[in-house]
């Protein structure tokens, strides 16, 4: 029936122009799971986390080879992305609020897929900021702008909007890095809770919160898939020198 | 010693003298701003400043004037313009900025530009010859055909076509603050993060999804800015719509009608004015352009500023 | 499936719509560089250059004392209004830098260069032409000075605003007074693009028109005199193209043909040279 693996990567290799930056990266990804990709700065694991939703092709010159599979398609080679993207979310590292209201924000993804019946829309949209612990804060004001909340709460706004239309996954690039403490905790207790509405994918360059809350770990250097593993397994017992020296710090 | 002295004297010379030089345009603003309303005193003494704006008596005999019609055709050409350049503009800038290539993006905002380069006799000359016959003999006849045969419409498009009217300056006009408008919008357009723009397709939408609910959104402000600098562009152009307006003082609903606009006022009688209250009633004018220009264009950089800010 | 289909299609429809609108305005600009060629190429002759005023019913006539007339009052205008705005830039990129005056004297003249210039000629006709009692092609200079000079001015601002703020420190920091600083420190580095300015800004009044009508006039010979009123190329034209005859149109065509290919060509170099110098990595 179900895949236990919603996405399977076969010998991902891309390049951006002439000069290859992932090379031949195989993966697959549990649903329902957290998985982290963590390595240093350049390792390429957010160009990696852009293939999933093919950010890559808003720009020139960029070319995949290999594939990956969803749901035994492959979105490599889908003519166009917007269907894809309506179902594989991403949260960027700076929040994101577009200039409209709060609850107008949430509903663009619903609105885009042609839902128009206000009181759907109202109960889709009170669903996902719940699920994104922000109802309760914004239940007065959902008509004010967007800009208006902190920055913790833009991000969990940015979270609601992705929620709101179900996606299967949900892409997380470095999502905490622009928070302070106390937003950042929050948004990694969410990102635990929401594993049972969608499988979550996360870059960190934060080892610790990786080891929080992912179920699986993915160590990234220099293009390459070094190792991956579950989670309390991989920072207890690594399995290739390089992985062990970027854990204990050896670099990066 | 004394070099240090010596260098002192001169810093604080070129000191005062760069001063003096910033200084002089608040002061030409501020001296034309009093020279004028010296010069048009006699005007607004005689008229009164407010019955000089709404009456269309211009008559150089009776030394009776009055400045309505020239504001009417300001005010008309102007609006026109802008109301056919503002979309054309806004398409121009979105093509540049999200839909043409990145290696041609450079030549077409430049060819853009060049338009702004071309002096403003060109306008009028191209205008008299070229597009006014075209005017004359193919477009107006089909708008009086279509357009002119709708309900209210029919108005605007009464009188014999000649080519030489309110429609055809408007056109001129709205080609010549094309590249002004466009040039606004391109830098606005180019401040929206891209994160921002990543997160609209991200959610699954379409190109021009992207520019609809995000990008023109968030340049309201800088998009505001760039249509009402082309209005303050507009409102002070003069060659390009003396030749083919007609300079006639008065007041007509149809586009078809030739009329007047201020600078193409002062441009055709300045020079023929033989009496005082003559020449006062023409400097009334000016000071009344250059005031709403003034107005305008502040309003202008106002709007733009707060489009950077944000 | 469907609900994506119509989206897509719209989205094609507007950017279909983006495309034309940028054709349109491609399409004008060559439509009228194209009528200027055609119709200004057949009448350059040398006879443009050598000869003068003709009434009409004469054949021949050129434009040799409306040329030489444009030289003359936009050289005036120059040698006015490019130290004044380069002085006054330099003053507000330089000593005034963190003041608010020189932050309300830079946004005055943003405003300035686009008040109507047909004011400026009034104005002027007002401070000189009429205490004078006649025109003159100094009066004309004057007018077209005062439109210079605040575009002169923002563009030295600019320009002076982009050379580091680490480079004056390094000077200063071996005992140059300011003033020493401006000249071999921050203009040698910004001399490419304040030369550059200063084309381009004169290129901006060479063309003008409306402020030269009622300050110098025109005029229907050679003449060398400053102080009297004098033909220039764009005013001439005027009065040709307004004119009945057709040989008057075919010179105004002659002298729209220059003053454009002038102008642009000038822009355009400027352009070229900004784009060479700081690809260099200067």
């Amino acid at each position: 029936m179900h895949d236990k693996y919603i996405l399977r990567v076969k010998s991902l290799n891309f390049y951006y122009g002439t000069k290859q930056v992932l090379f031949d990266i195989n993966m697959d990804i549990e649903r329902n799971k957290v998985t982290a990709l963590i390595g240093p700065s350049g390792c390429g694991k957010t160009t990696f986390l852009r293939c999933f939703n093919r950010m890559h092709d808003l720009y020139r010159a960029n070319r995949y080879e290999g594939s990956i599979l969803y749901n035994g398609k492959d979105i490599l080679k889908l003519k166009d992305s917007i269907e894809l993207r309506s179902r594989i979310g991403m949260v960027f590292q700076t929040p994101t609020p577009f200039p409209m209201s709060i609850f107008d924000n949430v509903a663009y993804g619903l609105k885009l897929k042609g839902i128009k019946n206000r009181a759907q829309l109202k109960e889709r949209v009170e669903d996902a900021l719940i699920k994104a612990a922000l109802w309760n804060e914004v239940r007065d004001r959902l008509h004010s702008p967007a800009t208006g909340l902190s920055g913790g709460q833009q991000q969990r706004l940015v979270i609601a909007r992705a929620l709101a239309v179900e996606p299967d996954v949900l892409l997380f690039d470095e999502p905490t890095s622009a928070l302070d403490p106390i937003a950042t905790a929050k948004i990694e207790e969410l990102i635990v809770e929401l594993k049972k509405f969608t499988t979550i994918i996360i870059v960190t360059h934060n080892m610790q919160q990786a080891a929080r809350v992912s179920d699986y770990t993915a160590f990234f250097y220099m293009g390459r898939l070094i190792e991956m593993g579950k989670t309390d397994d991989f920072f207890t017992r690594p399995k290739k020198k390089e992985t062990e020296d970027y854990i204990t710090g050896k670099f990066g | 010693m004394s070099e240090k002295t010596g260098f002192k004297l001169r810093n604080n010379l070129f000191f005062y003298v760069s001063l003096l030089c910033a200084y002089f345009v608040p002061l030409i603003i501020i001296t034309m701003f009093v020279v004028l309303l010296k010069e048009s005193y006699p005007a607004i003494e005689k008229f009164g400043l407010f019955h000089f704006i709404v009456s269309s008596t211009w008559d150089p005999v009776k030394g009776i004037f009055g400045g309505a019609a020239p504001i009417y055709g300001t005010v008309v050409t102007t609006g026109l313009s802008l109301l056919i350049a503002a979309p054309l503009s806004i398409g121009i800038a979105i093509f540049i900025t999200q839909i043409s290539p990145a290696r041609l993006k450079g030549i077409f905002g430049a060819a853009i530009e060049l338009l702004a380069s071309i002096p403003s006799i060109i306008y009028g000359m191209w205008g008299l010859f070229v597009l006014a016959p075209i005017m004359a003999n193919h477009v107006e006849p089909f708008l009086k055909e279509t357009l002119g045969r709708l309900p209210v419409l029919e108005y605007l498009f009464r009188g014999t076509p000649i080519g030489i009217d309110l429609l055809t300056a408007s056109i001129i006009l709205s080609i010549m603050i094309i590249p002004f408008i466009t040039s606004v919008a391109r830098d606005s357009f180019e401040l929206v993060p891209a994160t921002l723009i990543e997160s609209a397709y991200g959610m699954g939408a379409t190109k021009w999804e992207v520019i609809k609910d995000i990008i023109l959104p968030y340049s309201k402000n800088g998009l505001f800015g760039g249509l009402i600098l082309g209005l303050g562009r507009a409102i002070g152009e003069t060659m390009a719509v003396a030749f083919v307006l007609g300079n006639k003082h008065q007041i007509v609903l149809s586009l078809l009608g030739a009329s007047s606009t201020i600078p193409v006022t002062l441009a055709n009688e300045f020079t023929e004015a033989d009496t005082k209250i003559y020449l006062s009633s023409l400097f009334l004018l000016a000071l009344i352009l250059f005031v709403s220009s003034f107005i305008v264009l502040s309003l202008a950089k106002y709007l733009v500023i707060k489009d950077r800010k944000t | 499936m469907n609900g994506t289909r119509k989206r897509k299609l719209i989205s094609t429809f507007f950017i279909l719509i983006c495309i034309l609108s940028a054709a349109t305005g491609l399409f004008f600009l060559v439509f009228i560089l194209a009528d200027l060629f055609v119709k200004g190429i057949h009448s350059i002759n040398w006879s443009l250059f050598t000869q003068d005023f003709t009434p009409p019913g004469i054949p021949g006539g050129g434009l040799r004392y409306a040329i030489v007339g444009q030289l003359i009052i936009v050289g005036l205008s120059i040698f006015i209004g490019i130290p004044l705005g380069l002085l006054g830039g330099t003053f507000i990129a330089e000593y005034g830098r963190n003041h608010k005056i020189a932050k309300l004297i830079s946004a005055l003249s943003d405003l300035a260069t686009s008040i109507p210039s047909i004011v400026v000629g009034t104005f002027v006709y007002a401070v000189i032409v009429k205490p004078a009692g006649h025109f003159s092609a100094i009066a004309g200079a004057v007018a077209l000075a005062i439109i210079m000079i605040p575009v002169m001015l923002k563009t030295t601002e600019n320009i002076l605003k982009l050379v580091p703020w680490s480079l004056r420190e390094a000077a200063f920091a071996l005992g140059a007074p300011y003033y020493k600083v401006i000249f071999q420190i921050v203009y040698r580095s910004a001399a490419t693009g304040l030369l550059t300015g200063g084309i381009l800004s004169a290129a901006r009044i060479a063309g003008e028109t409306a402020p030269l009508l009622f300050t110098s006039l025109n005029n229907n010979f050679l003449s060398f005199d400053i102080t009297k009123p004098m033909a220039s190329l764009t005013v001439t034209i005027y009065r040709y193209a307004m004119g009945p005859y057709d040989n008057w149109h075919r010179l105004a065509w002659a002298g729209s043909f220059l003053i454009t290919a002038f102008i642009l060509f000038v822009t355009i170099i400027s352009r070229l040279i900004i784009k060479w110098r700081y690809k260099k990595g200067a």
